[in-house]
């Protein structure tokens, strides 16, 4: 009986969750999924309908997101979709995919790359498969630039995410692996400046020890463990194509490009932001 | 080389099909006939056939196995029998799919066959969380990382690999279906879901691939009528969850605790599921192998023509007449 009862609870939070907007918007995207709903990745169409709907009202009402340039996110076809990373816990993935899928000039499901650990932890790792993120391999990237797929990356990766707040909005070092993808698959990156997740959870220290016994990887020490209500601004800039390069020391200079572009994007958030909360 | 097949002049082919007993071969076998001769070969007992199909009781490392070699003329071998984990001990398994394999391909060599198709497994891509989806048949072979149980999977493959490149004559075309369902079939996968109650590991219900056992027969014939000697994946493109097939299979769950990684395994080994939910695949009902199986269904023309519906109904059925 219990379990009908919960059964029960579950159905009412759906049906609260999944409003028609949001149906509407599901089925409106271009994604082909299998006989049970699932795709290659484990992407399941009912359960991204209701995280979709929970998550979209972390972004207008706590988040309160001010997003611009969203026709630049193409509305079919490939793409790479790359910001700066902050804020410890990815919430700027998070609003990143919710923009792209309530993208008014159309919505499309961004993926997410996730860290290479969450497949190993229960119930999370399935979920999160279920929402479109895949662990950043690129063999899975290729494959899905291959199948006309949106995909966010965080070149920065956890040296974005984690660092402390007083380096907030310094890009950390990134990786050149986005930019192969781009350039062997012929997609176009999207930059997004995103301002406003380092001030959801800053951080003062890293326990580096402590996180590296505990096998993760990193532990700020946050004023709460909740995300802070800041104001997210998402800029997103004009499609960037590369042609392949000669050399490393070439794409190295292409990912200079796509910083620099970042920064410009990062800044007009800044400039446009007038409180932090 | 091969000759091919169908031209009007050229004599009926002889086919050898080893794993006779099996649901697989058993459908092979049938398909084969008539158009082929055909002959049965099975370690484990001496298949019943159709009349003109002769059947022998062999072990393929042992010397007897010869002498059909010496007695028929063998055109192509389909080699399907394997020993499973569950059957024998490792050094018996080792010698009867490793060493078996190997006599089997000199023998081959010896006696100018022209093709021999091996059906391999997944599992030699092995079960891990870092996997990314939709497998390449260029992809290493981590099984063995997993478990020493599946190392003579892993052996088998590089075996027939080395035969693949070094004598060409052969034709070697190895294929590494997803799971196979179906009536009749017994391998771990099947065993299990036709069980009442299924064990599941909380938190976890990875990915799966299904193949009904007459897709697989067909794969297999089109892979031996059309002879494109290579290393294929065979799987559709359609994926499922393993908890979700349970229950479309008409299973109980049995929820075992997850966490740490070696209880699972521990609770396997002591209730003595090796026939169906064995500790050394534990990793398979965890993470997923989601195979491309686009090289095989584009070179051979072949999609499979039972969804998973279909194969699951089968189960479903199954449990509805046996209550």
């Amino acid at each position: 009986m219990l379990s009908l009862g919960s059964l029960d609870v579950k159905q009412r939070i759906a049906a609260k969750l999944v409003t028609a907007d949001i149906e509407a918007l599901v089925a409106s995207i271009p994604k082909p999924v299998g006989s049970f709903g699932y795709d290659p990745w484990g992407y399941n169409e009912d359960t991204f309908k209701l995280a979709l709907g929970a998550a979209k009202l972390l972004y207008d009402h706590y988040f309160r997101v001010t997003a611009h340039g969203l026709k630049n996110i193409p509305s079919e076809g490939r793409v790479l979709i790359v910001g700066n990373h902050s804020g410890q816990l990815p919430m700027d993935g998070l609003l990143v995919g919710v923009a792209a899928a309530t993208n008014p000039h159309g919505p499309r499901l961004a993926r997410a790359m996730i860290e290479r650990f969450f497949p190993t932890v229960p119930w999370l790792g399935n979920f999160l498969n279920a929402l479109g993120g895949v662990i950043g391999d690129p063999v899975n990237c290729s494959k899905m630039l291959d199948m006309d797929e949106a995909i966010i990356v965080y070149p920065e990766g956890i040296r974005g995410s984690g660092k402390l707040y007083r380096k907030r909005y310094q890009l950390q070092r990134f990786g050149n692996g986005f930019m192969h993808l781009a350039m062997n698959h012929h997609a176009p990156i999207v930059p997004v400046g995103i301002v406003g997740c380092e001030e959801t959870m800053p951080a003062v220290i890293n326990l580096a020890p402590i996180a590296k016994l505990l096998g993760l990887p990193y532990l700020p020490i946050v004023p709460s463990l909740l995300p802070l209500p800041a104001r997210v601004y998402l800029n997103f800039g004009k499609p960037m194509h590369f042609s392949p390069a000669a050399s490393e020391a070439e794409v190295t200079e292409q990912v200079e490009t796509v910083k620099t572009e970042l920064r410009r994007l990062m800044q007009l958030g800044l400039d446009e932001r007038t409180s932090l909360y | 080389m091969a000759t091919r097949t169908g031209s009007r002049a050229a004599p009926k082919k002889t086919v050898l099909v080893t794993g006779a007993a099996g649901s697989l071969a058993k459908r092979v076998i049938a398909r084969l006939h008539g158009q082929y001769n055909v002959i049965a070969v099975d370690f484990r007992r001496k298949v019943e056939t159709d009349a003109g199909i002769p059947s022998y009781l062999v072990e393929l490392h042992k010397r007897g196995f010869e002498d059909i070699f010496a007695s028929h003329k063998v055109d192509a071998v389909i080699h399907i029998g394997r020993i499973f984990a569950h059957e024998k001990t490792r050094q018996q398994r080792y010698n009867a799919n490793v060493l078996g394999c190997k006599r089997l391909l000199d023998l081959c060599r010896k006696y100018k066959v022209g093709q021999v198709i091996i059906h391999s497994t997944y599992y030699v891509y092995g079960a891990s969380a870092y996997n990314p989806a939709l497998i390449d048949e260029d992809a290493p072979l981590k099984a063995s990382e997993v478990t020493q149980d599946l190392v003579d999977s892993v052996e088998l493959e590089s075996l027939a690999n080395i035969y693949l490149w070094k004598h060409p004559e052969l034709n070697i075309t190895i294929l590494r279906p997803c799971n196979v369902l179906g009536p009749g079939v017994r391998n771990t996968m099947s065993i299990l879901l036709s069980r009442s109650l299924v064990p599941v590991l909380l938190g976890f219900s990875p990915l799966m691939q299904f193949l009904h056992v007459d897709d697989m027969t067909d794969a297999m014939i089109a892979a031996f009528e059309q002879n494109k000697p290579g290393i294929y994946n065979v799987a559709p493109d359609d994926y499922v969850p393993y908890q979700e097939a349970v229950t479309q299979c008409g299973c109980r769950k049995l929820p075992v605790l997850s966490i740490p990684p070696s209880l699972p395994k521990l609770v396997a080994s002591v209730l003595n599921w090796n026939a169906f939910f064995p500790p050394y695949l534990v990793n398979y009902f965890k993470y997923p192998v989601i195979l491309d199986g686009r090289l095989f269904r584009e070179t051979f023309s072949w999609r499979p023509r039972r969804n998973l519906n279909d194969i699951f109904t089968y189960y479903r059925k199954q449990k509805l007449s046996a209550s």
